[in-house]
């Protein structure tokens, strides 16, 4: 077991490194640099621009130097000081705007992971047992419905409903009252009476993909004979689902995991986009929109950094849970 | 995330094998008496094909310019059409009128069942070009007698007073073109790299396979962000338009490619590429002759389940402001109208009309897309 996490850890280390030259890529993608705009901002609102100002600044960001001695600067100041250098708009290091949004979009991610499986299992596996009923066609369109209606559509009805049926604005975590405040129990009510319907929203479309994957375990685990032997020797059969074919259906939907959380993470970034939420994803419209490439990079980096982890710890708990895995 | 998404089997087979027609039976045969059986699929063909002939002759459909503004009528709502008056056979809407509440500083619109407007086929217009080279002056529908002051909003109309019905119809063709020539470029790179990757095998295939991981392991979202923002604002539209496919293709290409080198894997071993082999067939006469018609049918349902990735996210890289721009129109595009929560409250048809249009089409695509791949294996159950 020690081995295999051994493994999995060294085989991340190319990962992390080719995830960190993309997000260095997209930083420098856009035509010129910061100090260009920058330059051309002040020339149009009629201030002189000195010559000393601007080699001072070029030097200061590595702005004149090779692209891969900028890409060596930019990594050793992430891994030895924890820098990320600095926010051309907002004027204020990376590192004091993004910690507490990645926090809110992780709380979030996790949030949504958790709903989904809650919610999937149980719903996939009455689809299952009772195939050709009504409520097993009554989940299949559900599914494929949501499968088809986007996110960001899913956001917009929903906030349309809440307004329209409801009276209720809908947007944010928070109630204005409590934005600022320090953390408290009434806070956290706040928040939990904010947060179900991101989750849901973000949640649908996964929900949907999983109860069609947890429905074809089950199916394919249903027919096979041991059910039948366990059957005949006259176990109940709400015990006899539990105990067998449900254990075995589930190991397949554990490796799902690596890819439902990068759509996770996608579909959070666009509905925080919609809903304004105060995570990672608005901030990272703006910075794209505004060509704040360190604060856009970071944030592309720090996400899809998550998200490696995240699959292998998904991957970790599926060696755990099945032996079969470890042993290859 | 559509690959997982089957329908329940198409019913067992009412074929029977003995039947001489279907034991010496082609593959494309065998293929489309399969696919035949799968009703939803079927009816979603037809959508499909609607919807892309609908984009094709845009021009002709929609009965008023999608960028022509009127004052007059912002935001009001959709004219509903009726097919009797007074007991006879007339399609007429009724005429919109207008009052400026004075509480809330806005135009409200009342339909007037006294003044009916009607609504004929084949209506004469202002000259156009049907595919930009026929020249016309018809339209399919429109307002007959139309005189100033008479509107024919069917879905409504937006903040300027444009027809979103037009709109819709023409926004259709970049949203449904953009799926087309994505999945293409996707193809081309797919086939490509997947059957490099599986004919090759070794330390290429090693090297693919991990590219492709590393590829499917980081979320899209962020990552087309990315580089779609780096698309300069000032490019002509249709520079941006073929960018933008091309970031959308970038990423779609791993499902493709993974497909391709699994066919090209499993069937490298099969007698007939062996026997082909010591017949004395050049190994590209082997993969273009044998092989690549062996899984197209695998190919072209991967393909049309591939198809409706790429139009979502058009539509919500446009949508978040950094894919194509106005005055493109595209559903995207139209969507951005419906970023404002209060002017959804007050006109819901911004948001209903383009996500209806969006819905249908991609659910066409994912039954269409399953049924073909139930489709592809003519061999299972027939």
């Amino acid at each position: 077991m020690l081995r295999y996490i051994a493994r999995r850890l060294v085989f991340a280390i190319p990962t992390l490194l080719a995830v960190s030259i993309i997000a260095f890529i997209i930083i420098q993608l856009p035509p010129g640099d910061y100090l260009t705009t920058l330059m051309a901002d002040w020339a149009s609102q009629g201030g002189a621009v000195e010559a000393g100002t601007v080699a001072a600044m070029r030097e200061r960001y590595g702005l004149d130097q090779p692209m891969y001695f900028q890409y060596y600067k930019w990594m050793a100041g992430i891994l030895l000081h924890g820098d990320f250098g600095i926010s051309f708009e907002l004027g204020k290091p990376v590192t004091e705007l993004i910690w507490s949004r990645l926090g809110f979009s992780l709380m979030l991610s996790l949030l949504t992971l958790c709903f989904v499986w809650a919610v999937a299992i149980p719903i996939g596996i009455l689809s299952a047992v009772r195939q050709y009923s009504i409520s097993d066609y009554a989940a299949t369109f559900l599914a494929f419905f949501f499968l088809a209606v986007p996110d960001f559509l899913m956001a917009l009805g929903a906030m349309y409903v809440m307004s329209v049926w409801f009276g209720q604005s809908v947007g944010g975590l928070f109630s204005p009252d409590y934005v600022d405040a320090p953390w408290s129990f009434a806070k956290l009510l706040d928040l939990a009476n904010h947060v179900w319907l991101p989750v849901i929203v973000i949640g649908l479309g996964s929900l949907a993909a999983l109860v069609r994957i947890m429905r074809a375990n089950l199916l394919d685990e249903l027919s096979k004979p041991y059910v039948t032997t366990a059957r005949a020797k006259g176990m109940s059969e709400f015990e006899l689902l539990i105990r067998y074919p449900v254990r075995l259906a589930l190991n397949p939907l554990i490796s799902t995991l690596g890819w439902i959380l990068p759509a996770v993470i996608s579909g959070e970034i666009i509905v925080s986009v919609v809903m304004s939420l105060p995570t990672t994803g608005p901030l990272l419209l703006r910075a794209l929109l505004a060509q704040d490439m360190y604060l856009a990079g970071s944030l592309i980096l720090l996400i899809s950094v998550l998200t490696i982890i995240g699959t292998l710890i998904s991957d970790i708990l599926l060696a755990m849970t099945d032996p079969r895995i470890r042993l290859t | 995330m559509t690959d997982i998404a089957q329908l329940p089997p198409a019913t067992e087979t009412d074929i029977d094998l003995r039947d001489s027609n279907i034991a010496v039976a082609g593959q494309w045969r065998l293929f489309w008496l399969k696919f035949k059986k799968h009703k939803i699929a079927l009816v979603s063909l037809v959508v499909i094909c609607c919807m892309y002939l609908i984009a094709a002759f845009a021009d002709f459909i929609a009965p008023l310019d999608p960028n022509a503004t009127n004052a007059r009528f912002t935001y009001a709502p959709p004219q509903g059409l009726s097919l009797m008056h007074e007991g006879s056979f007339m399609p007429h809407v009724n005429q919109l009128k207008m009052t400026l509440n004075t509480e809330s500083m806005r135009r409200e619109f009342e339909p007037d069942p006294a003044k009916p407007l009607a609504v004929g086929f084949l209506v004469p217009s202002a000259p156009y070009n049907m595919l930009g080279f026929i020249p016309m002056e018809t339209k399919l529908f429109g307002l007959v007698n139309a005189k100033p002051g008479d509107s024919l909003y069917v879905l409504g109309a937006d903040r300027l007073g444009r027809d979103i019905f037009s709109r819709v119809v023409h926004g259709a063709r970049i949203s449904l073109s953009i799926g087309l020539v994505g999945v293409l470029m996707s193809l081309l790179l797919g086939v490509t790299i997947g059957g490099i990757s599986g004919f090759f095998g070794g330390w290429v295939d090693l090297a693919i396979q991990r590219v492709i991981e590393l590829l499917r392991s980081i979320p899209t979202i962020p990552l087309w962000m990315g580089l779609a923002a780096a698309i300069p604002v000032g490019w002509p539209p249709l520079r941006t338009y073929f960018v933008i496919t091309l970031i959308v293709s970038l990423l779609g290409w791993t499902n493709l490619a993974r497909e391709v080198r699994g066919k090209f894997l499993s069937l490298r071993g099969e007698d007939f590429v062996t026997a082909a082999r010591l017949d004395g067939m050049s190994e590209i006469g082997i993969i273009f002759h044998h092989l690549v018609p062996s899984f197209m049918s695998h190919i072209i349902a991967t393909v049309t389940l591939a198809i409706p990735t790429m139009i979502l996210a058009e539509t919500a890289l446009s949508f978040l402001g950094i894919g194509l721009q106005p005055p493109i129109i595209s559903w995207g595009v139209l969507l951005q109208e419906a970023q404002n929560i209060r002017a959804v409250a007050q006109a819901p048809w911004l948001l209903f009309t383009p996500a209806a249009a969006i819905v249908i089409a991609v659910l066409s695509l994912n039954f269409l897309g399953d049924g073909l791949r139930d489709a592809a294996d003519p061999y299972e159950s027939v």
